[in-house]
């Protein structure tokens, strides 16, 4: 009842005190108050903006995060597996996989202009770098952790080729480590996706606009700043309904 | 005669970081159709490398394992196996746990329904079918997995310690219960323990194993009609000959 709203006081002080320091000793051309943030954030959301228009921007980012995203899932999915499976791919893989894996993803954005040039697949590239590596890795980690019982039952009851052993056995068992896979391939993703587009790799998106921004319109830089979270906050949910769903048997 | 399962001369040896361990020695046994066939030593001494290498989950380092007449190469469903640890599914309910060698064989789903319902009813566990594993007990997982072996139907069913980690009022349930679809699916069972109590109330056969390296020493007949009472003379005589026989074993390697 009461508790259930109460929850949400620290976020309405911080909103609160946010707009006296704007109003006080912050300068308000640098640090807009929510007041005015909301009010543009709306402006820009509904088109009445001259210059941004969030909605389009949103499908932007939107597009390169499910290209990105979608072939890190596509990629390292069934490689964290066949890694995890088979020991002499695990031991041939191995310091290709440490070597590579320490670069960050925005280190990859030079080398994605030089080859992708400034367009949406550059943008797709660096956030697949973002998502692929937790992906694979918690697969890996998912099959690996298969208990052996699990396959000598399945054996016992007549499963006789690796094909049907990784439907039937070990996809299923190493589904709860493929989801935290996605679900933290998904946020490293979603920061990719704003430092591509900011480093100007595709001219469109949430990112892209918010570096635009910088320097003449604080209010605006902030709104798209609250839309990225917002929409990092919903992709975070789907994954955790997704579990939910899929994963009822953990009990 | 001939017998269900003739194992001949089995020897394993596994090769471990320490050196060589020799699991099994010179194992030989056979078992009768139908027959309830205990293997009783005590822990460590080989009875699940014994029983894996029935199931053909490994290999005999030699010697040779047949089954009706057949060398047995791999595993296969015509030999049903209930493991030592937990082994359902746990991201499939108990209903579709018991499908599971039926679905592989892609026999059709609706006859998959019947044939599990049928030996989900026979572990009495038809309120339960559409639960997951982590909702039941240790008890109902182990009737889970009995009736998820036999659902293919196999010629033998291979038991390893099945009621080892489950309290000791549900095990005695658990034992009566295992009797009653012993009699009225007529499987032969080999049933691995390290309990001569258990022994001594299910077996028509008792195989005695020797401390590691494993050997078969003794095969010893329990003549006591069926239903037994745990506590009666007779089968206090013959839980004394085991005692017997294993204390000798555990000494030997203490
Ligand atoms: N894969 C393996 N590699 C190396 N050694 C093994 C392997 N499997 C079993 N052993 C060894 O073989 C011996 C027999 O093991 P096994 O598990 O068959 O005994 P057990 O009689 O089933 O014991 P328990 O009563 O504890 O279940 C043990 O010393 C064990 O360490
Ligand atoms: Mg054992």
């Amino acid at each position: 009842m009461n508790t259930k709203y109460l929850q949400f006081l620290p976020l309405l002080s911080f909103l609160f005190l946010w707009e006296i320091l704007s109003r006080t000793l912050l300068n308000p051309l640098i640090i807009p108050p929510p007041s005015v943030v909301f009010k543009t954030l709306a402006i820009i959301l509904i088109g009445n903006h001259p210059v941004y228009f969030l909605p389009l921007d949103f499908l932007y980012s939107l597009y390169h995060y499910v290209t990105g995203f979608g072939v890190a899932i596509l990629l390292g999915i069934p490689l964290g597996m066949v890694i995890g499976w088979f020991r002499s791919a695990d031991r041939f893989s191995y310091p290709l996989i440490e070597l590579i894996r320490p670069i960050p993803p925005i280190a990859w954005i030079p080398i994605a202009i030089a080859i992708l040039k400034l367009t949406h697949e550059a943008a797709a590239f660096v956030i697949f770098i973002g998502s692929f590596w937790p992906i694979l890795l918690n697969t890996h980690f998912g099959v690996k952790s298969v208990e052996r019982t699990w396959i000598d039952a399945a054996l016992t009851l007549g499963v006789n080729s690796n094909g049907t052993m990784f439907r039937k056995v070990i996809f299923p068992a190493s589904l709860p480590a493929i989801f935290t896979g996605i679900r933290v391939g998904s946020g490293v993703s979603w920061m990719c996706v704003v430092a591509a587009e900011m480093f100007g790799v595709s001219n469109y998106g949430m990112g892209y606009k918010l570096d635009f921004a910088r320097g003449f319109s604080p209010d605006v830089v902030i709104s798209y700043m609250i839309a990225i979270g917002i929409v990092g906050f919903a992709l975070d949910r789907i994954y955790r309904y997704g579990e939910k769903r899929y994963l009822k048997w953990r009990g | 005669m001939s017998y269900k399962l003739e194992i001949l001369n089995v020897t394993k040896t596994f090769n471990s970081e320490e050196g060589e361990i020799k699991a099994l020695e010179d194992v030989n046994l056979s078992v009768n159709c139908c027959e309830f066939l205990c293997i009783l030593g005590p822990s460590g001494c080989g009875k699940t490398t014994l029983l894996r290498l029935i199931a053909g989950l490994d290999y005999p380092s030699s010697g040779e394992i047949i089954l009706d007449g057949k060398e047995v190469k791999d595993p296969s469903p015509d030999r049903g196996m209930v493991f030592q640890e937990f082994s359902l599914f746990p991201w499939r309910t108990v209903i579709k746990n018991v499908t599971f060698g039926l679905e592989i064989q892609g026999i059709d789903e609706e006859e998959q329904y019947r044939v599990a319902n049928e030996y989900i009813e026979l572990v009495g566990l038809k309120d339960f079918k559409n639960c997951y594993p982590y909702e039941l007990s240790g008890g109902m997982k182990q009737r889970v997995a009995i009736a998820r072996a036999l659902a293919t139907e196999p010629a033998i069913l291979l038991m390893d310690e099945p009621f080892g980690s489950v309290d000791a009022q549900t095990r005695n349930v658990l034992q009566e219960e295992l009797l009653q679809i012993w009699k009225r699916t007529e499987k032969t069972i080999l049933f691995v323990t390290h309990s001569v109590d258990e022994a001594v109330y299910l077996a028509d056969r008792v195989a005695v194993m020797s401390a590691r390296p494993g050997r078969i020493i003794e095969c010893m007949r329990i003549n006591i009609a069926r239903p037994r009472k745990r506590t009666s003379v007779e089968a206090n005589v013959i839980r004394e000959k085991l005692l017997t026989l294993l204390s000798s074993e555990s000494l030997r390697i203490g």
